[in-house]
């Protein structure tokens, strides 16, 4: 008899492990089930130009089930819970599936009820978040009727999905209300619990500066304690104040309730313990981790869940054969910046190397840490990649996992960035 | 040079922003005057509390918790927290726990 391999979740990471698998693994070498509790596969990198109206909410939609290969069986089911001594998943329904490996691709949940005051008066009236489908098209109507005032871009606290997404919505605020001709009447702050625009020294210099050019003020160091929707402000655990007419807020993030219910499976947060080179569960040999779900050091990113993919479904093969794994992983990371007016930047990094400029993926590549029209279209053309490679689980063209070097220069010396403390 | 810094008679080994290298060298007879130093004039049960989970963690995991990793696990809230260590948490505990400075998040 065949193993049965079932995959929780069928997101980025889940849709492609399981692809990835069944390509792999003969019919009869492992049954693969996906299990999700809907079946809308949301495209996640277009929530950030819903608000400016370049993208329609239904249009970055569509079927999980139709994004998995023949051969994988899609359930629509909520999971209760894990029990990785017993090899058990128990469904919301009271159904109790054994798996020989269990995949926990999950990703990471929302919580915004979890800082005070934010889901209270003012949520979705003057206090926003983009990182929903309904949040992105509340908010674009909110931009569309704003006659001008203060808008604060807030992120509540790390880890949250895609980092650079906050700092990319102040960079397209700043075209779009350009472009309606009333940028002097808007004033736009981005406000962050981290010392600098980005976790990465490197970007944080580059960003800092983007930042400046387009008059975005910057509020470091900022720890949220509560949102007063009502009163208009932000108000940090250390008493400082940001004051706003619109809220533009990342909401906390966690792992997935089920995971907190499963003995030994979550950290306090509700993300999966994991190595972070082969990817394997700290609960379990059996239970392997992929995307966001896990508290691997990287960025919760699509692209880092695409690398993973690779490394993850030859591990499990090997895993299968009593093989020992292959510890490859090497935290690769890939981002573009939408930066405004047609241009975006490229950044490529690992758990050992920071953002560097150059050229990416070699010496003829795309622009590396600089604005380019180029990486603009390599956003857009993302999209088709998203849906007829990435989650395929096909290898993108002169893509490889780990990260490259070639075409990259050393790091620039470090120097002061340009930084403005909340008062 | 790695910068050093004495506390209850033992010199210790520190980073650029003062955190410990080392955190075997840290001692409990050493917590109140880093405190002090940090604006701390007095630690309380409550402090020993966080400090105690900050050494805790640090030594199962290999890095010190983040502020809301702290709310939800150490048994005090993260606004206590903020009263405890008005300057931040998670960094101003580390450092009079001896450890290293919290990764933070990517």
């Amino acid at each position: 008899m065949g193993n049965r391999i079932i995959v929780l979740g069928g997101g980025t990471g889940g849709t492609l492990m399981a692809n990835r698998l069944r390509r792999l693994l003969g019919r009869d070498a492992a049954d693969i089930v996906v299990i999700d509790p809907d079946d809308e596969h949301v495209y996640q990198p277009g929530l950030l130009f819903v608000p400016f109206g370049l993208a329609t909410p239904a249009r970055l939609v569509r079927p999980r089930h139709r994004q998995l290969r023949r051969g994988i069986t899609f359930r629509r089911a909520a999971v209760d819970r894990v029990d990785t001594e017993h090899d058990q998943v128990a469904l919301a329904d009271g159904t109790v599936l054994g798996y020989d490996v269990l995949v926990i691709a999950t990703g990471a949940r929302l919580v915004p009820e979890e800082t005070e005051g934010l889901t209270g008066p003012g949520w979705l009236e003057k206090v926003f978040t983009f990182y929903t489908l309904d949040g992105a098209a509340a908010l674009r109507r909110a931009l569309s009727r704003f006659g001008g005032g203060r808008i604060a871009v807030a992120v509540m606290d790390m880890p949250i999905k895609c980092p650079v997404a906050p700092l990319e919505f102040c960079f397209l605020a700043d075209w779009y209300f350009r472009q309606r001709g009333m940028r002097e009447k808007v004033e736009l702050t981005f406000v962050t619990p981290l010392d600098g625009a980005f976790t990465k020294p490197t970007c944080n210099r580059e960003l800092s500066g983007l930042l400046e050019d387009k008059g975005v003020g910057l509020v470091t160091e900022f720890n949220t304690g509560e949102v007063d929707g009502q009163g208009g402000r932000l108000v940090s655990y250390d008493g400082r104040e940001v004051p706003f007419d619109l809220a533009v807020v990342v909401p906390l993030h966690g792992g997935q309730a089920y995971v907190e219910r499963s003995p030994g499976l979550g950290d306090g947060l509700g993300f999966v313990p994991t190595d972070q080179r082969t990817l394997q569960s700290k609960a379990a040999p059996n239970v392997f981790v992929i995307g966001d779900a896990a508290d691997i050091p990287t960025s919760k990113a699509g692209s880092v869940a695409h690398f993973e993919g690779d490394i993850l479904a030859r591990n499990i093969t090997r895993y299968l054969a009593g093989e020992p794994l292959d510890a490859a992983f090497d935290g690769h990371t890939n981002c573009f910046i939408e930066s405004g007016f047609g241009k975006a930047l490229l950044i490529d990094f690992n758990y050992d190397t920071e953002p560097v400029t150059g050229r990416f993926p070699g010496r003829l590549g795309l622009p590396l840490l600089r604005q380019s029209r180029l990486n603009h279209l390599g956003k857009l053309a993302f999209s088709w990649l998203y849906w007829h490679v990435l989650l395929p689980g096909r290898d993108i063209p002169a893509v490889r996992s780990q990260m490259p070097t070639a075409g990259k220069r050393p790091p620039p010396a470090p120097g002061p960035a340009r930084l403005r403390k909340a008062p | 040079m790695m910068p050093t810094k004495t506390y209850a008679d033992g010199e210790v080994a520190v980073n650029d922003e003062g955190f410990f290298t080392d955190p075997s060298q840290w001692t409990e007879e050493m917590a109140p005057q880093i405190a002090s130093a940090e604006g701390i004039p007095e630690l309380t049960d409550r402090h020993w509390q966080v400090i105690k989970f900050m050494r805790h963690e640090y030594e199962t995991k290999g890095t010190g918790p983040t502020v809301r990793a702290l709310g939800k696990t150490s048994g005090v809230s993260v606004k206590e927290l903020y009263q405890l260590f008005p300057k931040g948490p998670a960094k101003v505990a580390a450092k009079i726990a001896g450890i290293p400075k919290p990764r933070g998040c990517i």
